[in-house]
């Protein structure tokens, strides 16, 4: 059971199907566009709405095309049409965006009225979401974008001043009227759906889908799947003996998103900006990222340098393992998971005050992309001396890469030039990279050993400069 | 006014092809292409294929009645290939099915045998081996040769810029409905109707007026369904002839990739000579178009190639050549510029180069060579009304740009990592169908008696504001509430023997039609009016719904004024004709007046680079735009940004990536990447030049669709100063897209040995 809108429904199709699919085949709602099937243009956004433990609705985007109807059970699905208003009127957003001339061929517009009005229910759940944030999931090809920014500008700035809560959003047009009934009627719907139990081998295991989708959505659509999402045990982040520990399940904005990685990384924002967008966070698992095993995995690179630990759970003898994160990959997407096993979830200790860490991405395009090389260092510093580091290095081999070698080496010695030059010999080394559409070899080679530059020039930019580290 | 779809484009209520309900008993239909692009077919087992669950048929090139052509200029073109393959991504099949799925699950039991042979891949290489779609062509003015020995300085490069993938959001797409007897509609998503009409009756074996061809939006085209939308529409009208059943065939986003040709790469070698007072005195080009397998569009894309050489420039002695060279991938076409932009690339490069060798600013060299009224292009237009000129000084003076190129440098001081680059874009672009018998038009009005108003052109509406456009012409004649007007869908039914929405002229060509007929009904209604008033037609006149007589309120309304007209038997309807006066073109001698005007504009555009990691952002591009008399601001100044964003993206991040073997690698969105939000300038600034507009434009409002793309390419040299912040002596390269590849290999060049870029192996995400 779930709400499409304000309807309650009992889908018939199966749980794999893709909720755009359902919306557009089965529903007949065809304000939600189908463009690239890849969750990378945002044509497809619709809003999740879902049942917090306090009692309110918490809404996200996602993009519909790559996200399994089971993600959807129990909460309500919002579509362009679900956010018109009843008389015939356009709402808020939808007339600023008019007012700015932001719509040409009209194909990505239901998209982006749907990540604006994100935007709005974001603000009414206490959280700010920049305009260009709010966005960043939507691809318009005739616009240039700039009248969009100006129409976006114009919600932000009324959201600003209005502070509004969801009483608010609607008196304001912003939002229709029956979003307001819906904490209540998605109450109701809970009560009436049955637990969810364990996850079963049955099926495929989905998580948000982003990966799994672009890959076999065809296939998937088809058929049932088994929803990894909808655990409660699978998800979530605890802190415990200076170490996190997180549920499998847990997406990319989960933790941007948490006070606790916030203090402790205050660059985390801008780091996971770089990381996907907006609504491929909010549906992206940190283990789907790790079993996709994909060379350049960002969040692959990320906790490599964290120094995580996967706990791995076999289902049918109940039994868990632990291995550290640098093992779980063995060759071009394969991983030391046996089968019945699934990620359970992960440990990594927590940076104390000698630590510092980075992330560097370089892609084509700087945001929603996929790395030409990324990379991620974890180092700490005591009296001018390198007492640990760890780096991690994407699309430079077959799997997301730790750079034992390089990080062995770096133990002990001095924070200084003379060291960098030598450890970025020995990263050279470490590294295969192969030619692709996102680089040469010579390329990435190049950019394996800028990015590691980049780490120590951004992190200690007295100690070191460009032009030395050259030499 | 705002783009009349604004509403239900905002509300989702917009109605796309694979929108439409659904007819019971209809078929999907999809493509089974070419996994190879150069051989011989051989075997092709359909067996199994046919008893898969849901198939209704498969169809080849043995089931079509008429003939298995569809070729534009040149017929060369199969719909289905039969025994050569050309193209990987060639249509060999269309399979039918009750649904999607069961298509998809099909085609993958489909076997096909295809002796392979090597590919050609790049225009250079088809130009060695003699492949080529037409007999090159060459434009000369003056006499180059010897102004070459009078230059001097005298400067040879070379060039190439990579094709672009169109990405409307909108895939390819086509319903075919079969009606009465043999006959059938289409429902298209394309800029073309009277070429998918023309295409399919000749497939089909029908004469035209069988054929319904009707067309509701786009949603999106950039010339990539001005042409290429007939292969799929011919296929799906071909189902529904032989299966009598309603056929739609929408492609997948990987199989339009795969399947359908970009914008032409081009290959170019220049020279150019300038005096000492930096006077271009000879340019001489010579560029290779990579057409693709088939002639598409690309003989027309290079003609314009050639118009476009000199760009906003006075060159005295010129010799520019084209060719249009075949080789082993999808056909190239139309796309936004039509080969334009590819032609002022070059003319740009050489003058960086000039600039960069005499240790100088390209501005100084750009500048003293705009054109001047009554200078003439290489093909022997002089221009007329020319803005070149204006649109510098205004762009110069507006946004300061001297005071822009002393920041910029003071910044370059004060940085270590980051540089910024400043770069200037005349741009001049001719506007109306280089063919000159494609600049005709019609236009279809009926006033109803509730003096509601219907209007048909050959207009195809695709997010540019053509049909906003087209209502404002009307709403201005008769002077009534844009509510009374209903743009119709584009239908050949109505308006036949189309051109193309295409070349920025839709706007100009239907306009014009339009108005003329919608004057000719107000002739009458202002005749009927002073029948009725007892008054001469002269003193009567209409405005704001009301009929006046000497300016003054008869009292009589818009809608008793229609209703008269209808009792007194009045036609309240009209068909009516334009065709651009004053055109011509001679092709023998390659002489002539083939545009009815250009439209002018400078840009000048600010990047910075991040030298530690070889990224760059365009900051701001500051626009001077000739729209002539705007009738409408929001929409032109929405094409100016759009346009020039597609442009900033070939110039600067869009990279089409093809194997040797002519396989596309960036064949989804996340191996090809067009601009998003985070990527476009910060600062978008356009003003328009003051100026009273030109008597060929629509309502004196210059075309405005192509030109601002042309403003993306100062983004590459941009790039290129900015470099040349960090390292005075680089050496310039002319190979477009720039990459932050090319831009850290470019800086880091001592570090890289020379080792070419190719692929090896693809590494999926």
């Amino acid at each position: 059971m779930l709400y499409l809108n304000d309807q309650k429904l009992s889908p018939s199709a199966p749980s794999g199907r893709s909720i755009l699919e359902f919306i557009r085949e089965e529903q007949q709602l065809k304000g939600t566009k189908l463009v690239c099937r890849e969750g990378d243009c945002g044509a497809c956004s619709v809003l999740l709405g879902s049942l917090q433990a306090d009692g309110k609705l918490h809404y996200q985007n996602i993009t519909s095309c790559i996200a399994p109807l089971a993600n959807a059970y129990g909460k309500q699905i919002v579509t362009i049409e679900g956010l018109n208003l009843k008389n015939g009127r356009l709402n808020r957003i939808q007339q600023a965006l008019k007012e700015a001339a932001a719509t040409q061929c009209g194909f990505c517009t239901p998209g982006f009225v749907v990540a604006l009005s994100n935007m709005a229910l974001q603000k009414a759940m206490g959280k700010d979401l920049s305009p260009k944030d709010a966005l960043s999931g939507n691809i318009c090809r005739c616009t240039g974008y700039k009248s969009i920014e100006r129409a976006a500008k114009q919600i932000f700035e009324l959201l600003q001043r209005e502070k509004p809560d969801l009483q608010k959003l609607v008196q304001l047009e912003l939002l229709p009227r029956y979003f307001l009934n819906m904490p209540q009627k998605l109450k109701e719907l809970q009560h009436q759906q049955s637990s969810n139990g364990q996850p079963s081998f049955q099926h495929t295991f989905v998580g948000g889908g982003t990966d799994l989708y672009v890959q076999q959505g065809e296939a998937l659509s088809l058929g049932e799947v088994s929803p990894l999402c909808s655990q409660s045990q699978l998800s979530g982040i605890s802190v415990k003996n200076n170490t996190y520990h997180i549920g499998a399940a847990t997406t990319i904005s989960q933790i941007r998103e948490h006070p606790q990685w916030q203090k402790d990384f205050p660059k985390l924002h801008e780091m996971l900006r770089l990381v996907a967008s907006l609504p491929i966070r909010n549906m992206a698992t940190l283990a789907g990222n790790f079993v996709n095993a994909s060379p350049i995995g960002d969040m692959s690179i990320f906790f490599l340098a964290l120094g995580a630990r996967l706990q791995l759970l076999h289902l049918a003898q109940n039994k868990t393992r632990e291995i550290p994160l640098e093992d779980f990959f063995l060759d071009y997407k394969k991983t030391a998971l046996q089968k019945g096993e699934l990620i359970q979830s992960l440990s990594c200790p927590r940076p104390d005050a000698h630590t510092h860490f980075s992330f560097e991405k370089v892609s084509k395009r700087t945001y929603l992309d996929i790395a030409s090389v990324n990379s991620a260092l974890k180092i700490c510093i005591k009296n001018q001396h390198i007492t640990e580091a760890r780096l991690a290095i994407g699309g430079v081999k077959a799997i997301p890469l730790f750079c034992k070698k390089t990080s062995d080496f770096l133990k002990g010695k001095e924070l200084c030039s003379k060291t960098l030059r030598q450890a970025t010999e020995i990263l050279q080394d470490e590294i295969a990279p192969i030619s692709d559409v996102r680089g040469s070899a010579t390329y990435k080679r190049l950019l394996a050993q800028q990015l590691f530059f980049a780490h120590f020039i951004k992190l200690f930019p007295k100690t070191f400069k460009l032009k030395t580290l050259l030499a | 006014m705002k783009n009349i779809d604004s509403d239900k484009h905002l509300r989702g209520e917009s109605l796309y092809l694979d929108d439409l309900p659904t007819l019971q008993g209809s078929l999907h239909a999809m493509v089974f292409a070419s996994p190879t692009a150069h051989g011989l077919l051989q075997k092709l087992e359909l067996e199994e294929a046919r008893k898969s669950c849901g198939v209704w048929g498969i169809l080849t090139a043995r089931d079509i009645p008429g003939e298995n052509q569809i070729g534009n200029i040149i017929p060369d073109e199969p719909l289905f290939a039969e025994k050569e393959i050309h193209y990987r991504g060639q249509p060999i099949a269309l399979i039918l099915a009750e649904s999607r799925e069961a298509a998809r699950q099909a085609r993958q039991k489909i076997k096909v045998e295809i002796e392979e042979f090597p590919a050609v891949t790049t225009a250079e290489e088809a130009f060695e081996k003699g492949m080529f779609i037409t007999e090159p062509r060459t434009f000369t003015m003056g006499d180059v040769d010897r102004a070459f020995a009078k230059c001097a300085h005298v400067f040879e490069g070379k060039t190439f810029t990579n094709g672009q993938e169109h990405l409307y959001l909108e895939t390819q797409a086509a319903y075919a409905i079969p009606a009465e007897g043999d006959q059938i509609k289409i429902i298209s998503s394309t800029q073309g109707p009277s070429q998918v009409q023309k295409a399919a009756a000749q497939v089909l074996g029908l004469p035209m007026h069988k054929i319904e061809v009707e067309v509701i939006r786009l949603g999106g085209g950039f010339g990539g369904k001005e042409d290429q939308a007939t292969p799929w529409a011919v296929m799906a009208a071909l189902g529904a002839q032989l299966s009598r059943r309603p056929v739609k065939l929408v492609l997948s986003r990987s199989d339009d990739l795969l399947m359908t040709g970009k914008r032409h790469p081009y290959s170019a070698r220049f020279k150019i000579g300038l005096d000492e007072n930096l006077k271009i005195l000879a340019y001489e080009a010579r560029f290779l178009q990579n057409a693709g397998a088939a002639a598409d569009l690309s003989p027309a894309v290079a003609e314009r190639t050639l118009f476009h050489a000199t760009n906003s420039y006075f060159v005295k002695n010129a010799r520019l050549s084209v060719y249009s060279c075949r080789t082993h991938l999808p056909p190239n076409t139309a796309f936004r510029g039509f080969g334009g932009p590819q032609g002022m690339f070059v003319m740009e490069a050489a003058i960086a180069l000039a600039a960069q060798k005499l240790k100088i600013e390209a501005r100084h060299i750009q500048q003293a060579n705009l054109l001047q009224e009554g200078d003439r292009f290489p093909y022997g237009q002089r221009a007329e009304q020319a803005l070149a000129r204006k649109s510098w000084e205004t762009a110069y003076l507006h946004y300061k740009a001297d005071d822009l190129c002393r920041k910029a440098e003071d910044f370059n001081k004060k940085h270590e990592y980051i540089k910024k680059g400043v770069a200037f874009m005349p741009i001049c672009f001719g506007i109306s169908f280089t063919n000159t018998p494609m600049n005709q038009a019609r236009a279809l009005v009926h006033v109803y008696r509730d003096g509601s108003v219907g209007i048909s052109t050959g207009a195809v509406e695709m997010g540019q504001g053509v049909n906003t456009k087209m209502l404002q012409v009307a709403a201005s004649c008769f002077s009534i509430q844009p509510e009374r007007i209903k743009i119709e869908t584009t239908n050949t039914t109505r308006v036949a023997n189309t051109s193309p929405s295409a070349a920025s002229a839709t706007s100009d060509l239907n306009g014009k039609a339009l108005l003329k007929a919608c004057e000719q009904i107000k002739k009458r209604l202002l005749k009927t009016a002073a029948k009725e008033l007892k008054t001469n037609p002269q003193k009567i006149s209409l405005q704001n719904e009301c009929v006046l007589i000497d300016k003054k309120d008869s009292g009589l309304r818009w809608e008793e004024l229609v209703q008269t007209a209808l009792l007194q038997r009045v036609s309240l309807s009209e068909t009516a004709h334009y065709a651009t006066p004053k055109i011509r073109f001679d092709k023998k001698r390659e002489k002539g007046r083939p545009f009815s005007y250009h439209v002018y504009g400078t840009a000048i555009i600010t990047a910075k680079v991040d030298g530690l990691r070889g990224t760059y952002q365009i900051e701001s591009v500051q626009i001077a735009h000739d729209f002539g008399k705007s009738m409408n601001t929001a929409i032109d100044l929405g094409q100016v940004e759009g346009g020039l964003v597609q442009g900033l993206g070939w110039m600067c991040m869009e990279e089409l990536a093809y194997d040797k073997n002519g396989r596309l690698l960036s064949n989804a969105l996340s191996t090809y990447k067009i601009p998003d939000l985070f990527s476009v300038p910060e600062r978008i600034e356009v003003v328009p030049l003051e100026d009273e507009g030109h008597e060929a434009a629509i309502l004196k409002s210059k075309a405005v669709g192509e030109p601002p793309l042309m403003y993306g390419i100062g983004a590459y040299f941009a790039i290129l100063n900015a470099m040349r912040a960090f390292q005075s002596d680089l050496e310039p390269f002319f190979n477009a897209p720039m990459t932050p590849e090319k831009v850290l290999t470019g800086l880091l060049k001592k570090q890289v040995k020379n080792k070419p870029l190719h692929v090896e192996k693809r590494q999926i995400g």
